[in-house]
């Protein structure tokens, strides 16, 4: 069983007992405990169950590439699933729960599974599942969902914080062991910005647990000596939970910092992404012990050698009582020294070279462990937890020489550097024979803006081995660092100790000639249930490549994203097609390097401030009297204003009435504004809009339309001139920023010897349109300039003092009523708003929203851009031939309306459409004509582009595109609805109110 | 994520702060022009998996339109230069081939 | 072809395995075909498998630069629809997932094809009335699509946010019949047809020159040595224009990077897809558990196969944003893949200005559920000189301004 030592433990304090539940059960353990180490100390190894085959799994690993021990952790809105037990810090109070079983964690029905695991090789799916047709979805992946997806989500919505923070560096170091130390240390002497940055809560990695000397300090005082001289400098800015979670072009770099995670509830953001640009990034990322692959290495017990090493320094927890090693390397003897010197039982070093090992080989022997050489494992004993070994010798079959009894398994089949950094952006990998790893090819870093590699590799990630070369190779990387920066390395690497080791030997089957029994036991992917028999399936049916046999096999693809599998799998698959590892390759690798929460990365913006609110100067008049709002761009625009018990309908009919009847008032602030300027501003507007608009009087205003250079209309609006030399453009609401983008980009890369200037005054301005018969006694109780008929003609504008306010006055009418629009500086705006709220009391004035404007601009048979047009609409189309100046050689849009398809006559063109019965077309409707097309799809000949029901006409109005439609005026369409039925609607003049235009010009 | 240099005000910023417009050195094709000529000015890009001549806007900045020459497998910007000219300038080339001898453009090189 | 069944897989249990034969066959490449395919993935080798049942062309070869399926096909969010506006994309999307509804039974290959449905959300009054459109049109295409209120939006998909303050829920665009694949199978299930009727599959064979005498087609480059045809099909999302370039013509063509992303794995809890274009994020379900994440296109010119951060950012806030729930979960992997954007964001499936030359490309964001569609059209046009489906498709209509526009919306309203 595993349990707690007494005496070792150096991230632990003994002296402190916090409690913790596991699936309910009260358990404890000490401040500086991992929930690994906890769970450990209270014997529980099996802690969840694998994907496919729901078979019983423990913990293997002791960090971040652990695959096994996912949990679902905390309550609640809190509750998170598939948190990694090696990474989650222990705090009281605590709860989780195991995942992925039912009814419970020791007995899981879905085991079954395991029994049935021969029937269900990788990708047996594929050839299965195919009849009959309708199973798949109803029976066959109902079940297998259910079966697969370890932990549940039930969160309704999550109560922490999170953060973004920006972070500038001339040097990244990811990585806090001793190589990331010497590099930030050797960088920062230099004078570079650094930052460092570790992702568990403690700085030395690994090498305090296997100790050695740096600079003639013992290496775990050398480790708080640096961390004391970089928190002294003002260069360097430490940041221990804090990730490196992928590398982006540039120097673009992610920290993913779990500031608040052991602390759950205080004040603190939970997490914190560091959005870094580094000059220069250097990957001190350490490395990864393999597996090795043997019959029942998936048993609970089974561990990597280097994480049952750090159980028993770091955390004081011993596996077992009696741990048999095995190992194609001299590390892992140290695992076997180490539990050897805190007393407990070794039973035998199964060592799978021939040759053994080196020195740690004779010091193992030296107190008296047993080791075999040449030896491996055939099969590991037991269901939940090991029970024992049976041995073979490597070289065979697997047959059995002996069966030693243990409670724990120690493996190691080598180190893999942890590259994943280095190549999230195309940094290459080369294949290091004598340690049969990937490590970085030198030649080939990621490059960045000006071509030059901008990630150095440091210590055991560029695949150095003792703690000597560790540290010259990370001082060598800090200081190429900072030179790349421009800054002046100086000084040695510290002195450091050196270890003389025997060659490890790849050992990819154990033992080599394992028959398929053998094999179809032996994994390769814990999580995902891929075994070695799985890998070799899949390139016999020609899944060779090696994405192939990753999507095929599912190997690596789990949420561990095959920190241990990966080598191991692509061994087997380059055996299995005979060929050198290297010409195999790896799967790429992308980040994040372990998982990453979705809200650090949508960060602070959520709910009202996901994103940004444009508010016009009476935003707060609406808010506060009832407007019901519509998402406008990033405005909020009033669609109408409720009264009382009233629905959306019943107000914009009362809003209609009142503006037709007497006085009602628009916030047209939002309508785009842009001072277009200059001695050629009359040429510019010429080519801006398909009128002539350099004829415009100053005094006057002109309805325009804009089209691309493609033809297509884009926006339309009311231009006045100001001055000879002024327009003032108004667009769409959408539109005022694109349009503007559309002119400078015509100014600057075009005429850009024009002499035009442009300028955004959108917001500048607060614009009230005051519409109906009564608007002008509203506007002159206000003023005492003269605004009168004679005065201020329709399609006039001048400058006029409105409640005290200098205001412009356009005399427009979108309504169709007479009506003024109201320019006053948006300071001014609300007080504007307010003056003509009280002034039009006695005319019953109210607002309208746009719901109201839409109606009332249908019933005048205006057009409106996003509803006449979509994209696919030229003026043409609209019988707007009048607003397309004949006389202008050229205007943005001509010659694209030149081509074939656009000057078709059988273009579909706008009329009005009046329904035989007086109900609404529907939103969207088309008009069928007789037959199908070549596809068998009903044949069309126009469409509804407006519908609204008219409170002015009692009853439904529409706009529509027809097949030659203002040359059959009178002709009934059939318009089908979509719920069955069909609405007839007779094709009539577009205006279908005050077609002379009386109201509006009194 | 992009690091480029706004020739205009002289700001090197993140990608974040620019937009990209499209192919540079196009030259307009208005009234009058071919169906041919009009459709190569619109359609028919230079898509080219290398050496790449674009317009971008500092758009969250300055304003201005500016023109880069980029790689678009390796993403490397070899420069940037105003938007008011006809043709790369020859320092930008001379940098390009310095990277990429024999590269090729349109009617550039 | 060894056939595949639950029966076929128990009696291989008892050899433990060892007698499947191999998915596709390995070969060299012959001097001559009668049809080329470039680019062995899905749409490509859909192409090849199409020429061969429907018109008995089977004397060809698909030759593939690198892995088959190992473009677009292999690294899409694996959405089917057709729920488009316009009548000649409805038509080619809606015959694409009515073949995709066989295609397991078709191959003998689950593709895992997954009715499970797919709504658009409506999140501003404009997509109100663009979706209300399309559902109309799709009526008469006969596309079967519904909008729903934002009550059955809520049973359809009950994680989901009606009610942000933002953009609420409005309603959807609701098609039933729509969802998802996996999308390597579909690959997979191709290529063992095709290699069944004979057809040969070459992977690791990159086209390097296409040879031409007298405007005709005559044959290809490649790093395995030249290779003769009468007909050749340029398949290869992403590289078309670079392929295009060798045989001397240009394409209304820009390729930029197109990012997704992955959680880990959950037990279900979302049985269908959901778009929202007005936040621009979309997320469905995988079978083993992973939401499947995707947004919009990085904004330039970009072979790499990876995007900037940003703009999975952009797509990560919307969705939290909709489906809270998704909150606590993690980002297990985010990728890319460079797609193909024309000119009018709709697809061309072409003959060219070389004659024997056809190309299909420019699927942009929406190929996946394209390809058994333009596979057969694509086969059709190639066989008999044109396609009903692939008609409106053609390299002229970028001349005569004859567009294939699927944006409704031009610009928001006033």
């Amino acid at each position: 069983m595993s349990t707690r030592l007494a005496k070792t433990g150096r991230l632990v304090d003994h002296s402190r007992a916090i409690e913790f539940t596991f699936n309910g059960k009260r358990l404890k353990g000490h401040p500086g405990d991992t929930l690994a180490s906890a769970l450990l100390a209270n014997d529980q190894m099996l802690v969840g169950r694998s994907f496919k085959y729901h078979r019983p799994r423990g913990i293997v690993a002791s960090g971040a590439e652990e695959p096994n021990a996912l949990v679902g952790l905390g309550e609640g809105t809190r509750f998170e699933p598939n948190q990694r037990v090696t990474t989650t810090e222990l705090f009281d109070g605590l709860t989780c729960i195991s995942q992925n079983h039912w009814p419970s964690l020791d007995f899981d029905i879905g085991a079954v599974n395991t029994h049935l695991s021969r029937f269900l090789p990788a990708g047996f799916y594929y050839k299965m599942f195919i009849h009959p047709r309708p199973f798949w979805k109803h029976v066959y992946e109902p079940f297998i969902r259910q079966s697969a997806g370890l932990g549940k989500a039930s969160n309704p919505g999550d109560p922490d914080r999170y953060e973004h923070f920006y972070y500038f560096c001339d040097v990244l170091v990811v990585g806090g062991g001793v190589a990331g130390l010497q590099a930030a240390l050797a960088a920062a002497e230099a004078g570079s910005k650094v930052m460092l940055i570790e992702q568990t809560a403690h700085w030395g990695g690994r090498s305090p647990v296997d100790g050695g000397e740096v600079d003639g300090q013992p290496v775990a005082e050398w480790v708080d000596a640096t961390i004391a001289k970089l928190q002294g400098m003002p260069n360097v800015t430490l940041r221990n939970r804090c990730m490196g979670a992928g590398v982006y072009d540039q120097g673009y770099a992610l920290g993913y910092e779990r500031v608040a995670d052991h602390t759950p509830g205080s004040d603190a953001p939970r997490h914190r992404l560091w959005r870094i640009r580094a000059g220069q990034i250097v990957t001190a990322t350490g490395a990864i012990e393999r597996p090795l692959s043997f019959a029942g290495n998936d048993v609970p017990g089974v561990m990597l050698a280097s994480a049952i090493r750090d159980y028993a320094v770091d955390f004081g927890v011993s596996i077992g009582d009696r741990t048999v090693v095995v190992t194609n390397n001299d590390d892992a003897y140290r695992t076997a020294i180490t539990l050897k010197q805190l007393g407990l039982e070794i039973p035998v070093i199964l060592d799978a070279r021939q040759s053994g090992g080196g020195a740690l080989a004779d010091e193992a022997r030296a107190l008296g462990i047993r080791v075999e050489n040449g030896k491996g494992i055939a099969k590991v004993k037991g269901g939940k937890r090991v029970t024992g070994v049976a041995i073979c010798a490597q070289a065979g079959e697997g047959a059995v020489l002996e069966e030693i009894a243990c409670d724990a398994v120690a493996m190691s089949g080598g180190w893999s550097p942890v590259v994943h950094l280095w190549s999230h952006c195309g940094g290459k990998l080369i294949w290091d024979e004598a340690s049969a790893h990937f490590r970085p090819d030198p030649d080939q870093p990621p490059k960045g803006a000006k071509g030059e590699g901008f990630v150095i590799p440091a210590g055991a990630a560029n695949g150095a081995g003792d703690l000597a070369s560790v540290v010259s190779d990370a001082h060598a990387a800090g200081q190429a660092a900072a030179k790349a920066m421009g800054h002046k390395p100086k000084g040695k690497a510290p002195k450091a100790s050196t270890s003389e080791e025997a060659p490890m030997q790849p050992v990819w089957l154990m033992p080599q000639g394992a028959g398929i029994k053998l094999r179809m036991k032996s994994w390769l992917d814990y999580q995902n249930d891929v075994k070695v028999s799985d890998v070799q399936l899949a390139a016999r049916e020609g899944y060779e490549s090696v994405e192939h046999a990753k999507r095929y096999t599912t190997l690596g693809m789990a949420t561990d994203q095959g920190k241990l599998s990966n080598i191991n799998g692509l061994a087997i698959l380059s055996d299995a097609l005979n060929q050198p590892i290297p010409q195999t390759g790896t799967t790429t690798f992308r980040p994040p390097y372990t998982p990453i929460s979705l809200s650090s990365i949508a960060g602070e913006a959520k709910g009202e401030i996901f994103q940004p609110i444009r508010k016009t100067p009476m935003h707060g008049w609406h808010e506060a009297n009832g407007a019901d709002f519509e998402p406008v761009g990033q405005w909020r625009r009033p669609y109408c204003f409720p009264k009382g018990e009233e629905g959306r309908h019943e107000a914009v009919n009362r809003e209609i009435k009142q503006t037709r009847a007497s006085l009602a008032l628009l916030d047209a602030s939002t309508l785009g504004k842009i001072i277009v300027k200059g001695p050629d501003a009359g040429r510019f507007m010429d080519v801006l809009y398909t009128n002539m608009m350099s004829t415009l009087k100053p005094g006057r205003c002109r309805y325009g339309l804009m089209c691309n250079e493609n033809g297509f209309l884009m926006d339309d609006g009311v231009v006045a001139r100001l001055d000879e030399e002024t327009f003032l453009v108004h667009t769409t609401t959408g539109g005022a920023e694109s349009i503007h983008g559309h002119m400078e980009d015509w100014l600057q890369c075009e005429w850009w010897d024009w002499k035009v200037y442009t300028a955004n005054v959108t917001e500048q301005y607060a614009q009230v349109g005051v519409a109906g018969p009564n608007s002008r006694k509203v506007i002159e109780k206000l003023t005492e300039d003269d605004i009168s008929a004679d005065a201020l003609t329709f399609m006039g504008w001048t400058e006029i003092t409105v409640a005290g306010i200098p205001a412009r006055v356009f005399r427009i009418s979108f309504a169709g009523e007479l009506s003024f629009e109201l320019s006053v500086p948006a300071s001014h705006g609300r007080a504007l708003w307010d003056a003509l709220l009280e002034a039009g009391e006695e005319y019953g004035v109210m607002p309208y929203g746009t719901e109201a404007m839409h109606v009332m601009r249908a019933e005048k048979g205006f057009i409106m851009i996003g509803d006449e047009t979509d994209g696919t609409v030229i003026p043409q189309d609209l019988n707007m031939d009048w607003a397309i100046s004949k006389k202008k050689d050229d205007y943005l849009g001509k010659r694209a309306q030149e081509r074939e398809h656009m000057a078709d006559p059988n273009r579909w063109k706008l009329v009005g459409l009046e329904t035989l019965e007086g109900e609404v077309l529907p939103d969207g409707a088309y008009a069928t004509a007789p037959g199908t097309n070549a596809n068998g799809q009903r044949n069309t000949q126009g469409r509804v582009t407006s519908t609204y029901h008219s409170p002015t006409l009692g009853r439904g109005i529409a706009m529509g595109l027809v097949h030659h439609g203002p040359d059959r005026m009178g002709e009934v369409l059939e318009f089908p609805k979509v719920d069955g039925g069909i609405v007839k609607a007779k094709i009539v003049d577009q205006v279908f109110y005050d077609k002379d235009g009386e109201k509006q010009n009194v | 994520m992009l690091i480029l240099t706004c020739p205009c005000c002289g700001v090197t910023g993140e990608e974040t702060e620019f937009h990209q417009g499209g192919e540079a050195h196009l030259k307009r094709h208005g009234p009058g022009a071919s169906d041919d000529e009009f459709h190569t000015y619109m359609f028919a890009k230079e898509n080219p998996k290398g050496v790449h001549f674009e317009r971008w806007r500092h758009n969250n900045g300055c304003g201005k339109w500016f023109h880069a020459a980029r790689d678009t497998v390796t993403l490397e910007v070899y420069g940037t230069y105003p938007a008011q000219t006809l043709e790369p300038p020859q320092d930008i080339r001379d940098a390009i081939t310095a990277k990429r001898p024999g590269w090729t453009w349109r009617d550039f090189a | 072809m060894k056939h595949y069944s639950a029966f076929a897989v128990a009696r291989e249990a008892l050899r433990y395995h060892m007698g499947w034969e191999r998915a596709w066959a390995s070969p060299e490449p012959k001097k001559k075909y009668d049809v080329i395919i470039v680019g062995a993935g899905g749409h490509g080798l859909a192409t090849a498998y199409y020429l061969g049942k429907n018109f008995g062309i089977t004397n060809v070869a698909i030759l593939e630069k690198g892995w088959l399926g190992g473009g677009n096909t292999g690294r899409n969010t694996t959405i089917i629809r057709s729920n488009y506006l316009q009548d000649p994309s409805a038509a080619i999307y809606e015959k694409s997932r009515s073949l995709y509804e066989t295609l397991s039974q078709d191959f003998n290959y689950n593709i895992m094809y997954s009715p499970r449905g797919v709504i658009m959300l409506a999140q501003t009054e404009h997509e109100v009335r663009g979706y209300q459109r399309t559902a109309h049109a799709n009526a008469l295409q006969g596309v079967t699509t519904e909008f729903i209120s934002p009550a059955r939006v809520k049973e359809i998909v009950p994680i989901i946010n009606l009610d942000g303050p933002r953009y609420p829920v409005l309603g959807g665009l609701w098609q039933a019949r729509a969802g998802t694949a996996r999308h390597d199978a579909v690959a997979w299930g191709y290529a063992r047809a095709c290699s069944a009727m004979g057809m040969d599959i070459i992977q690791k064979c990159e086209v390097t020159g296409i040879s031409r005498d007298r405007g005709k087609v005559t044959g290809v480059t490649t790093n395995r040595g030249d290779i003769a045809c009468d007909k050749l099909g340029l398949v290869v999302a992403g590289h078309s224009g670079h392929l295009a370039d060798m045989a001397g013509f240009r394409l209304p063509i820009e390729s930029v990077a197109l990012q997704a992303l992955v959680s880990e794995p959950i037990k279900p809890c979302m049985d269908c897809v959901v778009m929202a274009n007005t936040v621009h994020g979309y997320m469905s379900q995988s079978d083993k558990g992973e939401m499947v994440i995707g947004g919009g296109t990085d904004g330039y010119n970009n072979y790499t196969q990876r995007g900037s951060f940003h703009h999975a950012e952009e797509t990560v806030r919307a969705l939290v944003e909709t489906f809270p729930m998704v909150a606590r979960l993690k980002m297990l992997r985010q990728w890319g893949g460079i797609v193909d954007v024309t000119g009018d964001r709709s697809p061309i499936l072409s003959k060219t200005p070389v004659d024997g030359i056809f190309i299909n490309c420019g699927w942009g964001t929406g190929g996946f559920k394209a390809i058994p569609g333009s596979g057969w059209g694509f086969a059709e046009l190639m066989a008999k000189g044109h396609s009903p489906l692939c008609d409106e498709f053609g390299l002229d209509r970028f001349y005569q301004g004859r567009f294939i526009d699927e944006s409704v919306a031009a610009g928001v309203a006033h």
